[in-house]
């Protein structure tokens, strides 16, 4: 029998990882060397290697998606995550459905950014190219060992491979979890060429501003994507999961957000870093920290630890790796901080009052809230440990130091943007925000009055604090505009970096709204519903029409057919849909929505009570979309920052001093 | 090396405290699951005991005191638990060897567990009607069902969640059974 390359894509794959884990080994290894002795040869292997590596697992993970569409069964991750029932973009999206397939996504993100960092840093000094793209290569050594020993999505089922697959989780049968993993992994990932920066720096010793330049785009362009895969996670909890939340602080959302938080403080401190040289370690200690957190984000939720800590002990082989791995990671970095890192000498240049101060405020809070999400997420674990028993940890708790901290943070937020380096008068502040303040004061405390009957002072409290940070990034425009001739051509004078500002501060007062507002004023009805019956939220009305049965391509399904009346007169239907798919025999909530900015409604169906009748969820949620749309601007914002031309400016700027420092390496 | 840098130490430092933690919380072993109570007396109640023929005559309300005397099993069960009415043949060939089983009706229906008695074989001494769920939490119960060893003296020296099967009796509930005896 011939064998073509369908029967033979998984070994192909197979085969391309290994040669991967052997190019990424040499990409560790030969760079350092070459730096260490001055080779320009080994040094500029780097790029080939890069190259190279991203190549292989590029293949590799062609072959899988092919083996996913294709329907071989004989491949054991195929057969346990896929249909062939299954529509081809489900399909494609189950490749990384379960634990081996996400961890070739982890791997070919990082060799997407490995080979980009491989392109777009021709000019750094050669030996810091090398030292970071060595980083990457042990980074890559680490993972693809991990996937090719422990976890390998190649495994094959013989001699007698299944009919048919175990289906794709329905959970994961949608268009949010097909974008939302690779958004979020190319977050997670990109922080590790942050990382690597900061190694090489450590090794290097080389820590300037300079430095900080070349690492500040990938971080800012690692964080909104990072931003933008927890809005993608949240909207997908929101209407998939059919309990109308978004948030619910729980171990994996978690997670992702410890990252998030230290990135945030990253991208700030890296700013103080380029422009006035301060606050060294304490951003390398950020870079590491980042990196750690999405290390240990990735591991966590793909090994189930948190959720049970038993997951590891289950699976001690895939436990021990990975924790040594961790170990070695960020023992190996921290010891290297600890022995290379600058120490602060003499004292800071800065006046209390300056933008050194706000941000460093703002490092300050950030690296507090992160102290007390990563305590709430690991303390059943630690409890665990010291036998003190099983305790869960509770959104009261979250929400307990959250909310004032974050609030604080973001009252502070509107002063950064407006402060100066090293000093700042009061005076100037008095002047130019005491406008914003009123005016944000005016509209919070009337909003409540407007919106609904009964007043709520926290509500008044969130519309101040948003449009204090949405008034205040204006006034700071106008202050800078106040010389130019017109408008347009003030704004055109301004930088692409500062209008990223603008949009990604302005970001976080819309998420900050919307977070506020849906939780004061969602309504929610939990109710049983009999077919004719109307229920009635706020000045909507809900009436069940009637109950069908549907058959889809993989799954059967009741429907609810619901008209919506808005002040008595007709404004749509809404359809949810109570699933129940037929490989795994699993049912799923199919959420009904009807979306606005100013409010979402909300349908779900419960159980069935009898014939007629069905638990139901209504919600009404007013400006829900609001949380979603900041994490977008700050994605934009991300966007813009980098797609700034000083960056490449400063490139061609450092292309002699690039020059000089090759030189003087090979005079060594 | 100077001071400044000593203060540098201090992340690794913490870092390392962290791992010692994770270590010790990964290599615990999935199966044993820590009951609160293990190695003390099982909780003070005093609940009434749900009709059977099998019962020793005239009993109406059971304590703790009363699982005293003997090494024995203390079976969390109820009838709308499942894998509760798996197991119940298995603890009837241990009644046969002679071993004393006895029941905690836990959050269920009266009259269904005394028809779940009388359909499936009485295991049990006797079971107490824990109708609140008040010993259950206090027992720490938090799967269905579990199995407790109790010594002669009344305190709990094992607890096993889930079902019982004669692989669980023999590989490692035996060994303590017998090593009380």
């Amino acid at each position: 029998m011939a064998l073509d390359f369908v029967q033979l894509a998984p070994e192909m794959g197979q085969f391309a990882l290994i040669l991967s884990l052997c190019l990424s080994a040499a990409l560790f290894v030969l760079p350092l060397v070459g730096a260490h002795y001055g080779s320009n040869v080994l040094m500029q292997s780097g790029r080939s290697l890069a190259t190279g590596f991203f190549i292989f697992v590029t293949f590799a993970f062609c072959c899988l998606v092919y083996s996913f569409l294709h329907d071989d069964f004989s491949v054991k991750y195929v057969a346990s995550n896929s249909n062939s029932l299954l529509p081809y973009y489900y399909k494609i999206s189950a490749v990384w459905g379960g634990h081996e397939g996400s961890l070739l996504l982890w791997i070919f993100m990082l060799a997407g950014w490995t080979f980009a960092v491989a392109i777009f840093s021709r000019s750094l000094p050669l030996d810091m190219q090398a030292r970071v793209l060595a980083v990457m290569g042990f980074v890559a050594v680490g993972f693809l060992s991990f996937i090719l020993f422990t976890s390998n999505p190649f495994d094959r089922i013989l001699p007698i491979p299944p009919q048919d697959g175990g289906d794709l989780n329905p959970l994961l049968q949608d268009i949010g979890l097909i974008i939302h993993p690779p958004v979020l992994y190319m977050g997670y990932v990109g922080f590790s060429v942050v990382f690597a920066f900061a190694i090489a720096a450590l090794l290097t010793g080389r820590l300037d501003s300079a430095w900080a330049r070349w690492s500040r785009p990938w971080a800012i362009m690692a964080w909104g994507f990072l931003s933008v895969g927890i809005a993608l996670g949240s909207w997908w909890a929101y209407y998939e999961l059919g309990w109308g939340g978004w948030w619910f602080w729980d171990p994996v959302e978690n997670a992702s957000f410890l990252p998030w938080l230290v990135g945030t403080a990253l991208i700030h401190s890296l700013a103080v870093t380029e422009k006035r040289s301060l606050f060294k370690s304490w951003t390398l200690l950020l870079a590491i920290f980042t990196f750690s957190l999405s290390l240990l984000g990735t591991f966590l939720v793909r090994s189930g630890v948190l959720t049970s800590v038993h997951a590891f002990a289950n699976d001690p082989e895939r436990g021990v790796f990975i924790l040594a791995f961790f170990l070695l990671v960020v023992g190996g970095s921290l010891t290297l901080f600890a022995l290379r890192a600058p120490v602060v000498k003499g004292s800071a240049g800065f006046n209390l009052l300056s933008r050194e101060t706000f941000l460093l405020g703002n490092n300050i809070l950030l690296t507090i809230i992160m102290i007390m999400v990563l305590i709430g997420t690991l303390y059943p674990l630690v409890a665990d440990a010291l036998s003190l028993g099983k305790i869960s940890v509770g959104p009261p708790y979250f929400n307990l130091f959250f909310l004032p901290l974050m609030g604080l943070l973001c009252l502070l937020m509107a002063f950064g943007p407006l402060s100066n380096w090293k000093r700042t008068s009061g005076m100037q502040f008095v002047k130019l925000l005491w406008k914003p303040w009123a005016i944000s004061l005016a509209i919070g405390l009337i909003f409540p009055l407007v919106y609904r009957d009964k007043y709520e002072i926290l509500a008044a409290l969130t519309v101040f604090i948003a449009s204090w940070i949405a008034t205040a990034l204006l006034a700071d425009l106008f202050y800078r505009l106040r010389n130019s001739d017109s408008f347009l051509a003030g704004l055109r004078k301004l930088s692409l970096s500062y209008f990223a500002m603008l949009v990604a501060h302005a970001g976080i007062a819309a998420t900050t709204l919307g977070v506020g507002l849906t939780s004061i004023y969602t309504e929610q009805r939990d109710v049983r519903m009999e077919v004719g019956q109307k229920v009635t939220v706020v000045e909507y009305d809900f009436i069940l029409n009637k109950l069908t049965h549907i058959d889809g391509p993989n799954y059967t399904a009741e429907e609810a057919l619901i008209t919506v009346m808005k002040d008595g007169k007709f404004l749509r239907e809404m359809k949810p849909q109570k699933r129940r798919y037929l490989a795994s025999g699993s049912t799923m909530t199919e959420v009904s929505l009807d979306v606005s900015l100013m409010r979402d409604l909300y349908v779900a169906m419960g159980e069935p009570l009898t014939e007629t009748a069905w638990a139901m969820r209504v919600h009404l949620k007013p400006f829900v979309r609001w949380i979603w749309l900041g994490a977008l601007m700050m994605g934009f914002g991300a966007v813009l920052a980098v797609a700034d031309k000083r960056y490449r400016k400063a490139i061609k700027q450092e292309s002699p001093v690039v020059e000089v420092a090759v030189g003087k390496l090979v005079n060594e | 090396m100077n001071k400044q840098r000593l203060f540098l130490f201090i992340p690794l430092a913490i870092f390392v405290l962290l791992g010692v933690l994770f270590w010790r919380g990964l290599s615990l072993d999935p199966n044993e699951m820590p009951s609160a109570l293990l190695n003390k007396p099982v909780p003070v109640f005093e609940l009434p005991v749900i009709p059977a023929p099998e019962n020793p005559q005239g009993l109406i309300t059971a304590n703790q005191e009363m699982l005293k005397g003997k090494v024995s099993l203390l079976n969390v069960w109820a009838t709308w638990c499942l894998p509760c009415k798996q197991e119940l043949p298995f603890f009837n060939t241990l009644k046969a060897q002679g071993i004393q089983i006895y029941g905690i009706n836990y959050k269920d229906d009266n009259a269904e567990a005394q028809r779940w008695l009388s359909e499936f074989h009485n295991p049990f001494v006797f079971s107490v009607l824990d109708a609140d769920g008040r010993l259950g939490v206090n027992l720490g119960v938090f799967g269905y069902p579990e199995t407790y060893v109790v010594d002669k003296q009344g305190v709990i020296r094992y607890k096993h969640i889930g079902e019982m099967d004669a692989q669980i009796w023999e590989k490692t509930i035996k060994p303590i059974f017998d090593s009380l005896n």
